[in-house]
């Protein structure tokens, strides 16, 4: 995956899956890879949201500062997930933390420039709508079974 | 379109119904506590009688005289013939009761009994066993047995769902199985806690990136029902023919040789049509609410 273009990359992704050329070539201009330490912070709560990620290798934390019960990972991502949607939705900024835990590469995309593309051409911003909606879905329907806690002990 | 489940076999392995009903004695070899919650029971028959053989997946119920009797699953090795070893979690009387059972001490049993995964059908394929918490002990016979023919099959890959890292079943054989034995494991914890590194969230998110070819494959799910459900539905997505989809369910049973009907499941009774059903055959049911 490392030596390949970034466009064969999103071509080959499922995330990306089924997007026209003209827009994966408008998306690949729009990236740039970078790697991160385990414990690095790829983008703290609150931070604007200008960039969404790719994993392209590792594992990233999503976690959330709870007073009086620390730091609580919500969520792990891994290679081939998609890491974040604020900078799509006003006002792009950050709900949660991201670490990496391990060595991690991810394709970083320039959120400003695919936004405003998006505004510019609605054919174009709705399949990364469809794209990011898919993405949101599956994490609510995650969270929903994380809350119904279903492992938890219970008496007949 | 599914159909309803045919064909039923009564009292497999029994010669009448009373030898079914009748506990055999066994003695306590040894009483293993997993998790805070969790203990592994290890019992040998008493009174010198031939320990049955079993299949992974079946179970056996166990009396804890003058307490009560309750289905267990087996979860030991099916390579070791002499003895059964089951895994449950501290819920009620009985279990309590059971884990209080010191070595030497006696309880009865009846089985095995049910169906079993089809471990056979399996060969020449990639094998995904899907586990959420205690759900992993009915699948831990196959994995054994599946690493005891470990060329027959292609990848093999293991999912294990828990609550918390505390709630980590069978921590040394996971790892084992991981690096002594080429096993892709992948554990994932719904809660996390401040020392974990690992995965957080629910056991169907580890689906989507684990190494099989869902056209080769084939899939053992156990778990909490709404679990099950959840991984049916991504093992779909995946591609995975319901027919190569087996799950384990779990009623409550009395008699375990389908006279009493406690367990009945639609058409079925898990205790002898069950516990191992293919999800083509129960498909129709499964989320049915009244079932």
């Amino acid at each position: 995956m490392e030596n390949q273009t970034i466009e064969v990359v999103l071509s080959e992704c499922a995330a990306f899956k089924g997007l026209a050329p003209s827009s994966l070539k408008y998306l690949a201009d729009c990236a740039s890879r970078l790697s991160f330490a385990p414990d690095a912070f790829i983008f703290r709560e609150g931070e604007k949201a200008n960039r969404f990620y790719l994993i392209e290798e590792g594992m990233v934390s999503l976690e959330l500062s709870v007073a009086g019960r620390g730091v609580m990972t919500i969520q792990t991502l891994k290679k081939g997930d998609l890491l974040g949607w604020s900078w799509f939705d006003a006002p792009y900024q950050w709900h949660f933390d991201a670490k990496a835990l391990e060595p991690t590469r991810a394709i970083a995309f320039d959120a400003a420039a695919i936004r405003a593309r998006c505004e510019e051409d609605h054919a174009f911003g709705y399949e990364i709508l469809k794209r990011f909606v898919h993405v949101m879905a599956e994490r609510l329907q995650a969270a929903r079974l994380q809350l119904l806690d279903v492992y938890k002990p219970h008496t007949l | 379109m599914n159909k309803a489940p045919d064909g039923i076999s009564i009292l497999a392995g029994h010669e009448s119904a009373g030898d079914a009903m009748t506990p055999n004695p066994y003695r306590i070899r040894r009483v293993a506590k997993d998790t805070h919650d969790t203990f592994t029971i290890e019992i040998e028959p008493a009174n010198g009688f031939q320990n049955p053989s079993y299949h992974p997946g079946q179970f056996n119920m166990l009396y804890v005289f003058g307490t009560g009797e309750i289905p267990i699953s087996i979860s030991g090795d099916p390579g070791e013939s002499d003895r059964f070893s089951h895994t449950t979690r501290v819920a009620g009387t009985v279990t309590r009761a059971l884990h209080n059972l010191k070595r030497g001490e006696m309880l009865g049993v009846r089985g095995p009994f049910g169906s079993h995964w089809p471990i056979e059908q399996a060969r020449g394929k990639d094998v995904v066993l899907v586990a959420g918490g205690i759900g992993l002990a009915p699948l831990r016979p196959a994995l054994l047995q599946l690493i005891c023919e470990r060329d027959r099959y292609r990848q093999i890959v293991l999912l294990y769902g828990a609550r918390t890292p505390q709630d980590i079943l069978y921590l040394k054989d996971l790892e084992k199985w991981k690096t002594r034995y080429g096993i892709d494991v992948y554990i994932t914890v719904d809660r996390s806690t401040k020392d974990w590194r690992g995965h957080v969230g629910v056991v169907t998110t580890l689906l989507s990136g684990a190494p099989f070819d869902s056209s080769q494959a084939m899939a053992f799910v156990c778990g909490p029902e709404i679990m099950m459900r959840f991984t049916v539905m991504a093992l779909l997505k995946r591609g995975m023919p319901s027919e190569k989809i087996f799950l384990s369910l779990e009623r409550n049973m009395k008699c375990a040789v389908g006279f009493c009907g406690h367990c009945q499941y639609g058409p079925a009774f898990i205790c002898k049509d069950g516990p191992v059903f293919s999800y083509e055959r129960i498909a129709w049911l499964f989320s049915k609410r009244e079932i």
